[in-house]
């Protein structure tokens, strides 16, 4: 199963990052949010997962798939931008090469697995604790996400509005 | 059981995909969807070191649960900007601004 996710998302993303067309980028990334959806069912976090699908899958993705309309409409019609063959090494290359940095690192760590107990953190525990207000308790951050949405609510339309013209 | 390099590994892959793709790629919206790549594999990795490493916490979860929302918020804001450079420059391209100062 993990095998499954994980061609599915690396194939996803690397046909994401590589096609030419902003709407089949667009596409694939949705696929990338399914599989790590995947992995957070894989991982028993359930409510994480319809958490990924609703607000990544459901929200965000909408919110592209509507710029990409407004915005790009050569874009659309195959008209698109040519990635240079020189930024496309060099950008390859230096991705590589920190990408075996890192893997090194993670591969020659040994890590203490605790065996989880393959049982789904339950929903009253992460309610209970996304809004008490004890140790280990995340109210204060849950209010602060709110006034931040809040906030990026107000700036979005402020900065998206037509100016008027002023005569 | 899989072990919790795998995830690691997976996500480090992620991450450099999103990476490859914010540097090569020269659209905006592009680059931005590269970024929500990079978010994705650090929200699997905070998942797995939760799940596998330290299972009676909860840390990694909501932190994961927050960076989901403020990444809804980082692309809404960003998709505002877009939109409002494609207005003004007539392109969506990063090549096309020069300067912030319009």
């Amino acid at each position: 199963m993990f095998c499954i996710l994980a061609v599915v998302i690396i194939g996803s993303a690397l046909l994401c990052v590589t096609t030419t067309r902003i709407m089949r980028a667009a596409t694939f990334m949705l696929f990338v949010l399914f599989g790590v959806a995947g992995i957070y069912f894989l991982l028993d976090y359930t409510y994480l997962g319809a958490a990924q699908i609703s607000v990544y899958a459901g929200g965000v993705t909408m919110i592209y798939i509507f710029a990409i309309q407004l915005v790009s409409k050569r874009t659309l019609q195959g008209l698109n931008e040519k990635i240079k063959t020189g930024r496309f090494i060099r950008g390859g290359l230096a991705a590589l090469v920190a990408l075996v940095v890192v893997c090194l690192i993670i591969l020659k760590t040994s890590f203490l697995t605790i065996a989880p107990d393959n049982t789904e953190l339950s929903m009253e525990a992460v309610g209970k604790a996304l809004v008490g207000a004890g140790k280990y308790e995340y109210v204060l951050p849950f209010e602060f996400i709110s006034l931040f949405l809040l906030a990026c609510i107000i700036g979005g339309l402020v900065v998206a509005r037509k100016e008027e013209k002023q005569s | 059981m899989i072990p919790v390099e795998y995830y690691f590994v997976l996500s480090a892959l992620l991450f450099f995909i999103g990476v490859f793709g914010f540097v090569t790629r020269r659209n905006l919206i592009a680059m931005l969807i590269s970024v929500e790549l990079v978010l994705n594999a650090v929200d699997i990795n905070f998942a797995a070191v939760n799940r596998l490493l330290y299972p009676q916490g909860m840390e990694g979860m909501f932190m994961t649960l927050f960076v989901i929302g403020v990444a809804a918020a980082e692309s809404a804001v960003a998709i505002a900007i877009i939109i409002n450079v494609y207005r003004n420059f007539k392109s969506d391209s990063v090549d096309s601004i020069k300067n912030m100062k319009w």
